[in-house]
Parts: C-alpha cells; structure tokens; sequence
C-alpha cells in the first residue's frame, strides 16, 4: 500500500515551501495557472493528510486564488477530503454490475468485521469504508479501492485475504 | 474472422512499452501523417471514414474536426476524454492498459490536423495507476521524437498534459471537463458557444474520447473505405463492447460495430453464469434504456440501437438474469444519477432526489398510494429541462425500466414486497 503519513506543516516552514513549489512546478506546465488547482489539491492533501483549512489557505496563496475559491473546488470533487480518512480508506463500488454480483454482500460483510457503517471512519483511524460509484472495472466485478489500489473479483474470502495483509 | 484493430498485440508481452509498439507497426500512421498530408486531408479522411465519437454520443468525428476554425490566430487544444465513468464501462482503461502509445500516436496525428501544439488527456482520478502508465509512455515518445518539438524532423510540435480528475462523473461532459481542466467545479457550460469556437481558455478546443482517437491510426495507414467496409456504413469501424452482469465471460470484446447483441452475450460472454433466462439488459451504460430478453436481436451499432429507442452508448453491455429486482435496479441507477448531479439546474438537482426516495421506500416495502404515477410526474419535470443531458439520461433509464417491467412496480407498491424474492413470476 503506498500510504504514508501525514506530515504536520505551518504555513512558512520548510515543508510548505516544498509543497508551494512542487505546486509551482506543475503550473507552469499549463497555459494558465489555475488549471493547476486540482493538481495542488492533491499535492497537499498527500503532505497533509486530508485538505485542513491551512491546506488550503496554502494552495490558494500559492496560485494567487480566493480561499472560497479553492473550497468551493475541494468540495465538488468526492476523491478531495476535507475531513480526515482512515489510514486505510475502503471504496466498494455498489454500482450496477457489482450489485449483481453481491457487492451488498460484501459491504454488509466489512461493516459488520471493521465495526462501522459506510461513510464511518473506525474510532482508532485505521479504516474508512464508503460506497462509491462505477470505478470502471465492471468486467471484473465486485471492485474496491483501498487508498489508490484496485482489487478486483472480489469475495468473502478474498476481502479477508486483503484485510488480513494489511499493516494495522 | 474479424481481425482486431485496436486491442491487436498477438503475443507480446508488454504491448504498453514503446519498442513493442513500435515493433508492430506504431507510429507509421503518425511519420505518414506529417509527410504525406496536409491538414486538411486528415480531416477529410477522418470524414469520409465515417467514423463516430465513442464516448457516447455518436457524433461524426471528422465533421467535429472541422470544426475548428482554420484560419485563427488563437491557440487550439486538443483534449482526451479519459474520464470514464458511464457505469458498465471499463474499455478505455483496457485501451490505455494495453496500448498506450496507440492513444499518444492518435493525439498526434489529431494535433496536427487541428493545428494544436498542446494536448491534454483528461483521466479519472480512481485511475492513478494508469495515468502512471500514460506517463511513462509519454516519457518514451518524447525520448524518441513522437512528440516535443520538431517531431519526426518536421515543424510540428506537441505536448502532452495528463490531468487527473477527482471523482466527478459530469466532468466526462466536454463542457464540464473543460471547466475542470479550468481548475473549476465540474458544470456544464451553455452551448452554444461550443466547444470547437470557444473551448479551454475561450479557445478553439477538441473534445475526443480515447477510443475514438486510438481509431485515427489504423484510417491513416488503411484508408477510410477499409474503415467504411467494418459493420454498417454509416456507423463503422472496430468497436469495444464492454460485457458485465450476470454474464459468464465478463470483459471487454473488440468487434466490427453492428454484430447482434444475442451473438455478444451468447456466444462471446457466453450466456449467463448461474445458466437462468437473461431478464433485460442494458445496451449502452446506464444511461441507454434497457430493454427485455425478447428484444435481444438487435444490431449494436448508433442507427439500429438509436432507432430502437435506446442507444449504443459507450457500447457498455449490462446483463441481468431472471433472479433480478427491476426496482432495486432501477433505485441503484437514479442513486447513481442523484450522487453525480452537479447541482446547477434545479430540475436534476431536485428531482432526481424525489425518484431515489420514491425508489428507496418502493423497494423498501414503504411505497403509497400514487407512487409508480409520481415517478412518472418527476420524469416529465426532469426530462427536456435540465442544463446538459445527466437528467435527461437518468429519465430514459428510469422510464425503460417503468415501461418493460411495469408488474414488478406495482407489485412492490401494492404488496408491499418484491415478485423476485416472492417466487410470484418467473
């Protein structure tokens, strides 16, 4: 799993420099700076974990953009989170093809094993469960995501498997 | 025997890199493009091949092409439409998987006909593992002078800009994804202007999804009348049909577009994998009407599909089998639409609310008096009133599910339970 922990940063120190330019880096690349906004967005929820007011104070100072302007963005977008996730963020497609193929089943299975409802986050951090729409790998059905990673033609035991792998 | 076109790398084992690309034949299309044509004749030919937009709509290709104004002095884009996200489709991430590099070497020869020195490739945001594979393909076609500036020693020049989504599916609209590329909320725009006048930055834009552009290869190296001379002829050329559901073989297939739709669940996906009858399916994505087992002889091209009442979509196939509530279906599908809704126009806004808590409590065993007849209400406020065509979609899905299988609704709202799990039908 390519997680890594957030990292605390102020506003000014030496790792929000680095975050303003990397931030930078890729706006140059457009022809206008501020198609680099969800780029940033995903840059700086990586450095902190998920967009915290000062993330995103961050992001707009760097592209010269209004604060509401940069939230109105973070909060369109279902993949940018203004509230913290677990450290491992399950994403079960419910969508069409995978509610065929049991994917209820499966959901009902990994609340009752991790303790919480779709849309909770485990109270020690650990575990965020949500449903999501298509992820578009319906051709192997049912999907899930854990943080970026697909895992698909998945069942019962597979998620065991999965679970059982990862580092708690 | 139909001979794959797009999906075609006989046994190789890394088709994504550039040296078995290349080994195959790739990137002659592009060196014959900027030696052999002018501008203009890439667009005639992309006309007269008749090929059509596969990201949903059908459109002609090469008319879209043309229109983009020649003679102005404003920069033109080029946009991938990568943003898959029409549920049952999953053949662009097959494309971008396997063949890279025959995406890159269709951006080209497509720049260049348009005359835009910067391209981007709009990719959901779930999709990081590919867009990483399209990067790496970058770096080798930049390395090797497919792209950058002078390439192949000619004066054309183009970069290439991988832009990863968030989890929007509206953005796989070209207005809304051009919103997007903006660094905005993912709404539609008005049209007109479209796109082509006054697209990315007020320029003069094109929108093309990544099948479409992974066909302009194979017509520049093989004609438009070879291209014609696949399927039917005014909606030809090779087409990947994405097969999900209650099938035995799921996957994506290539086929010439216009093979029957018994023949692709039958003989390639093979049936259905518990051996029970096919209750409906659905042809194009949950966008595209569905229809039930007796209307399966139909060919899948845009003309026949469209004609039926229902579309070719992304060519995304659905099979349900009879152990399948319609009313579960049909909740799980305006759920989808409700969730996805941008929030600008009232109509999709709010009505699709409605229909998910009509839906919800008619599946729960809660429906009234009146319910079937008020989904029908909210259908006629949302359809032909909304901003861009999601509530449209959500209304024809919903509709063809009310229309075929009008018993299991009324037995859901009347009986307060569902014929499926009661054992009445079927």
């Amino acid at each position: 799993m390519n997680y890594s922990p957030p990292e605390r940063v102020e506003p000014g120190d030496s790792t929000a420099m680095v975050l303003r330019n990397k931030i930078k880096a890729i706006a140059q690349r457009y022809p206008e700076q501020r198609s680099a906004l969800m780029p940033a967005l995903y840059l700086a929820q990586e450095q902190y974990g998920y967009l915290t007011r000062e993330a995103l104070e961050e992001v707009a100072a760097t592209l010269d953009l209004s604060l509401v302007r940069v939230y109105e963005v973070a909060t369109f977008y279902t993949m940018f989170h203004t509230e913290p996730v677990g450290k491992y963020h399950l994403q079960l497609c419910t969508n069409v093809s995978c509610m065929l193929l049991e994917a209820e089943t499966l959901l009902a299975y990994l609340e009752q094993k991790l303790g919480i409802k779709a849309g909770q986050t485990s109270a020690d951090g650990l575990f965020s469960l949500a449903i999501v729409e298509c992820l578009g790998a319906c051709g192997t059905a049912p999907v899930m995501q854990i943080n970026g990673d697909y895992h698909e033609d998945l069942t019962i035991e597979g998620l065991d498997r999965l679970l059982g792998e990862l580092d708690v | 025997m139909y001979k794959k076109v797009l999906l075609n790398y006989p046994d190789r084992p890394n088709p994504h890199c550039l040296a078995e690309y290349e080994a195959g034949g790739g990137y002659q299309a592009l060196a014959r493009a900027l030696r052999e044509y002018q501008p203009e004749h890439l667009i005639q030919m992309v006309q007269d091949s008749n090929l059509r937009g596969r990201g949903g709509a059908g459109f002609p290709a090469g008319l879209k092409w043309s229109f983009i104004p020649k003679d102005s002095a404003q920069e033109k884009y080029l946009c991938c439409n990568a943003d898959e996200g029409e549920p049952g489709t999953f053949k662009d991430r097959e494309l971008i998987d396997k063949v890279p590099h025959l995406l890159i070497e269709g951006m080209a020869i497509t720049a260049y006909a348009i005359g835009a020195k910067k391209a981007f490739i709009y990719i959901r945001g779930e999709f990081s593992f590919w867009a990483n594979r399209l990067e790496e393909a970058l770096v080798e076609a930049r390395q090797k002078g497919f792209l950058g500036r002078a390439i192949l020693g000619t004066d054309f020049e183009l970069d290439i800009i991988v832009h990863h989504g968030a989890g929007a599916y509206i953005c796989g609209e070209e207005t809304a994804l051009i919103e997007s590329l903006e660094g905005d909320r993912g709404q539609p725009r008005y049209k007109p202007p479209f796109p082509a006048l006054q697209g990315l930055y007020g320029c003069p834009t094109l929108v093309n999804n990544v099948e479409t552009l992974c066909c302009i290869p194979s017509i520049i190296t093989r004609g438009a009348k070879w291209f014609k001379s696949i399927g039917p002829e005014d909606s030809p050329g090779p087409k990947l049909f994405c097969l999900s559901g209650h099938v035995r073989k799921p996957g994506v297939y290539e086929l010439p577009m216009g093979i029957s739709l018994r023949d692709l669940i039958e003989k390639h996906g093979e049936g259905t994998r518990s051996g029970k009858r096919i209750k409906a399916v659905i042809p194009g994505g949950v966008s595209a009407p569905m229809f039930p087992e007796a209307e399966l002889d139909i060919n899948m091209d845009f003309d026949s599909l469209s004609a039926a009442g229902t579309m070719l979509g992304s060519g995304a196939v659905i099979v349900m089998d009879e152990t399948t509530c319609m009313v579960k279906v049909a909740k799980r599908i305006m759920e989808f639409f409700y969730h996805e809704s941008c929030g600008k126009c009232t109509p999709c806004r709010e009505g699709l609310e409605w229909l998910v808590k009509i839906l919800r409590r008619l599946e729960g065993g809660q429906g009234r008096q009146g319910d079937i007849q008020q989904l029908e209400e909210v259908c006629a406020h949302i359809f032909g009133n909304t901003f861009c065509p999601l509530g449209d979609g959500a209304v024809m899905a919903l509709r063809s599910v009310l229309k075929h299988f009008p018993e299991e609704f009324s037995y859901h709202a009347e009986k307060r339970d569902c014929v499926v799990n009661s054992g009445v039908l079927g």
